[in-house]
């Protein structure tokens, strides 16, 4: 494995009876990123996920991790013994896990205001999720996997949960992958994209790059755009046209052009549906 | 101390956002030579951004001349931007001030506001 990379999937492909779920998956990520993980419902996010982590075994193809590489999951679901306290949970973290920061743990949990010794059955969606990253946290991971960690949580609790998670990268050094839905508060969050289509891996990289890439040009109804680019996408409504390229040419009035964001890339890229080398 | 805001509906990006938050602190004489700039951990704790970001819009700082990083220290200002009077500054802000309100009562919207600076800039643009 290469050095400065905290993850590569050559050729990595899952199939569940007839069906693959994810197929000819090949990526690398270098040590210290945040990747997010974008796709369609069904697209694959989880099975990828599940395999990065080690839970289950790829039908073709194969994870690197470093020699010495930690890797900590937290399920979409969540995961805890309902009777556990979450004292509890960071007891058997600390047994299950041959590196532990029992402080980093607890610290967690005062920071989120989780109730410590009551059972986790008793505890809120949102308190139940911080146990969870309480544990991942706490076993000191070299890579931090994490399935749709935002979903229990209310808007507030989700800006907070990425900035701490954010000063654990920046303390640590740790990588993290994470997948989600909400493609507009990953800007300045994730610097690496991870887009999943159909079982498919459309593009993985750098997130400056490829906004730096690409612009939105809006002006009078044309069939064309104003500049020579590769169009990612079209649309025309009323009087208007509305197009993203690749590309950022200057144009002349009454054209405008402006830097494209992050979720209009995405969300061009994946109804488009186009492959691109990584 | 300044504090960065990243606009994440923008599509400039982050690490970009946050330079030019420097340059214009310096250019307003917020931060000055010698100032530190905050730690890679404060602005990730306060502004929810990615480490790796932070640094990239430090580095695009060094590369411009800006600022320096001083081994196990921080990142520094090295040097300023502003080339006015920082008193006149001062004075100019307050008349901005009074004259903006004066626009958004005459309903000027922020689009207005840029195109009349735009004009006002560079004013044979509009007569041609």
């Amino acid at each position: 494995m290469t050095d400065g990379l905290a993850l590569a999937a050559h050729g990595l492909g899952k199939r569940y009876r007839a069906t693959w779920a994810l197929r000819d998956c090949s990526f690398e990520l270098p040590e210290g990123r945040v990747a997010a993980l974008v796709g369609t419902n069904g697209a694959g996010k989880t099975t990828l996920l599940t395999m990065i982590a080690g839970l289950l075994q790829p039908t073709e193809g194969e994870v690197r991790l470093p020699r010495g590489g930690r890797v900590a999951f937290v399920a979409q679901d969540k995961p805890l013994y309902r009777n556990f306290t979450p004292l509890d949970m960071l007891r058997v973290g600390a047994k299950l896990n041959r590196q532990w920061d029992q402080g980093r743990a607890i610290d967690w949990l005062t920071r989120f205001d989780v109730p410590p010794g009551r059972p986790c059955g008793k505890l809120s969606g949102g308190q139940q999720a911080q146990v969870a990253f309480a544990v991942a946290v706490g076993s000191r991971p070299s890579l931090l996997v994490l399935d749709e960690p935002l979903s229990d949580l209310d808007p507030l609790a989700r800006r907070a949960v990425i900035n701490e998670l954010l000063t654990e990268v920046a303390d640590t050094g740790m990588t993290m992958v994470m997948s989600t839905h909400v493609v507009a508060e990953l800007s300045g969050v994730a610097d690496h994209l991870l887009l999943l289509a159909d079982g498919a891996l459309l593009m993985s990289g750098d997130v400056d790059d490829l906004l730096a890439e690409h612009r939105v040009y809006i002006g009078p109804r044309s069939p064309e755009p104003p500049v020579p680019g590769r169009i990612v996408q079209a649309s025309h409504a009323g009087g208007q046209s509305t197009f993203v390229l690749q590309g950022d040419a200057p144009v002349d009035e009454p054209w405008t052009v402006r830097p494209a964001t992050l979720e209009e890339v995405v969300l061009a890229r994946l109804s488009a549906g186009w492959t691109v080398a990584a | 101390m300044v504090e960065f805001r990243v606009d994440r509906g923008s599509g400039l990006p982050a690490y970009l956002q946050i330079a030019q938050q420097v340059r214009e602190a310096l250019r307003l004489g917020w931060l000055a030579p010698g100032d530190r700039l905050p730690a890679v951990r404060e602005v990730v704790a306060t502004s929810g951004v990615n480490p790796n970001t932070v640094l990239k819009a430090y580095r695009e700082l060094e590369f411009a001349g800006l600022v320096e990083a001083r081994q196990g220290a921080g990142t520094f200002v090295k040097a300023g931007l502003g080339t006015g009077d920082r008193e006149a500054l001062g004075q100019l802000y307050e008349e901005l001030a009074g004259w903006l309100s004066r626009a958004r009562q005459a309903g000027l919207e922020d689009e207005d506001v840029y195109a009349l600076l735009r004009t006002a800039l560079d004013p044979d643009r509009e007569r041609e």
